[in-house]
């Protein structure tokens, strides 16, 4: 018996919605850590009840919270009292510190701000908390300031993969509207010593080395919004996806234009297509058909909303060009909420399942890829992510 | 005992009430009432102060009998009434906007 299990990240607190394979009824539960900001919940890919949280505040730093239970308890690795070779108790799993050693990493202390000065580094928040692939304690998160770090302890000590902000470039990397943050972390199946990230607004960056050494994987990309249109960094990715199938092939929506690489990002090729606006923030690919992708276009990057008052994921059949708009049970009338990158996923049952939730605290969910679609649940805070397990 | 009054998004997090009491030995500061604090619940390292160089958080402002303590040294006396218990030392989120 199949079970889905959506995991919700909002402005005020994380909720967990199950369904059974059917996915017509759902309970809801939560909030989790109300009144916290949740930029990122996400379950473990080999043990399915570990789910990883970044619970967040501007006020109080960052957590890591983590469940073994399929999130009905929750604890903070390494705040169970042990002490630390100070004498103090550890409670370490929020200490994000950048590695600024000469062995590891560049001592580099600053990037360039809004205004084109030289910035500090400074650590604000988790954005994306990725797992490995085959070990259950081996995490990634992807934090604000961009930077990478990872555990291999199941969250109790973070260590920065220091090569990435070490890159010759980073001293020009430079803040989105958002954040100068590290939001997508894709793990290649095949090759278990290659990573992906993307950074807002510096780029795509590729690693063969396990974040030893990083390669910006920028060619193609075309932004009018930056002094040199298509540099090597300073462009301002919003999402990247694949398919465990077809690894090579990568599926980007940018700040505007929706690209694809066939190539493992060494280069890349518009597929905007027929979208009504090829701005917007979160990709996905259908979870059994390698070629079918998904977004949701939005109107502007001023105005965040989609174009026209009407919510329309597109669905391409292709990989890009050719696009369908998805209407089907969305509101087609005065809609201005907005979806964010990490706020669509898929899950793995048949047929394939799409899901998202938009700053207007709804979460719609398609059990038939797309086709139709209803709400889980209206009147969540803001959503910030959204990740989908299938569990058997 | 030292009384510590907590703002709610760390009391949920550290499951505790909003006022927690807590021994602390040799001088009353700042710094001595936070690692006691820390001692009890290990999950507010890093909230209140930040890791590695325990600075307080720049939106974090603590309050004795009254007075705003927050610029003031971490290792100077906290007030009598802070040391004696007759008064609460008050751990605050800086209020932003209206």
């Amino acid at each position: 018996m199949t079970a889905i299990r959506i995991l919700v990240g909002t402005r005020k607190g994380a909720f967990i919605l199950t369904s059974d394979g059917k996915r017509k009824k759902w309970s809801i539960e939560g909030p989790h850590f109300g009144g916290w900001e949740i930029y990122h919940v996400k379950g473990s890919e080999t043990e399915p009840n570990r789910i990883f949280a970044s619970q967040t505040s501007s006020w109080f730093g960052q957590i890591i919270q983590r469940s073994d239970d399929g999130g009905k308890s929750w604890t903070q690795p390494g705040s169970d009292g042990a002490a630390d070779a100070g004498g103090m108790p550890q409670g370490e799993s929020n200490r994000f510190v950048y590695d600024t050693s000469a062995e590891t990493g560049k001592p580099l202390t600053t990037h360039q701000w809004y205004d084109g000065t030289q910035h500090p580094w400074e650590f604000a928040r988790v954005w994306h908390l990725e797992p490995s692939l085959d070990d259950p304690d081996t995490w990634y998160a992807g934090v604000e300031d961009a930077a990478l770090f990872k555990t291999t302890d199941g969250g109790v000590t973070w260590h920065e993969l220091a090569g990435l902000r070490g890159h010759e470039s980073g001293a020009g990397w430079a803040p989105g509207a958002g954040g100068m943050c590290l939001h997508t972390i894709v793990l290649d199946p095949n090759k278990p010593k290659r990573i992906f990230c993307a950074i807002s607004a510096a780029g795509a960056f590729r690693s063969d080395d396990a974040g030893a050494s990083w390669k910006p994987i920028n060619q193609g990309l075309h932004s009018e919004y930056i002094p040199d249109p298509t540099a090597e960094v300073g462009h301002c990715v919003h999402r990247i996806a694949i398919h465990p199938r077809n690894p090579n092939i990568l599926f980007m929506q940018k700040h505007w234009d929706v690209l694809r690489s066939d190539d493992a990002g060494e280069s890349w090729r518009e597929v905007s297509g027929n979208l009504p606006s090829d701005f917007g923030f979160p990709i996905a690919v259908h979870p059994h058909e390698p070629e079918t992708i998904y977004v949701v276009p939005i109107k502007s990057d001023s105005l965040h909303y989609p174009p026209d008052g009407k919510l329309r994921v597109y669905r391409s059949r292709s990989g890009g060009d050719d696009w369908e708009a998805l209407t089907k049970g969305l509101p087609q009338e005065h809609c201005y909420v907005n979806v964010l990158r990490d706020a669509m996923a898929v899950d793995s049952a048949e047929p394939g399942g799409v899901y998202f939730g938009t700053t207007g605290g709804q979460v719609y969910a398609s059990s038939d890829g797309g086709d139709s679609w209803a709400p889980i649940v209206r009147d969540l805070p803001a959503v910030l992510s959204v990740e989908a397990q299938t569990i058997s | 005992m030292i009384r510590v009054l907590l703002p709610l998004h760390l009391q949920t997090l550290a499951g505790c009430p909003r006022e927690v009491t807590l021994s602390v030995e040799g001088a009353v500061t700042q710094r001595s009432v936070l690692d006691a604090l820390e001692v009890r619940y290990p999950m507010l390292r890093g909230t209140v102060r930040e890791h590695v160089t325990l600075k307080r958080r720049p939106r974090v402002r603590f309050f004795a009998d009254g007075e705003d303590v927050s610029h003031d040294p971490a290792d100077a006396e906290l007030p009598a009434s802070i040391a004696s218990g007759e008064q609460p030392f008050m751990i605050v989120g800086a209020l932003a906007g209206g």
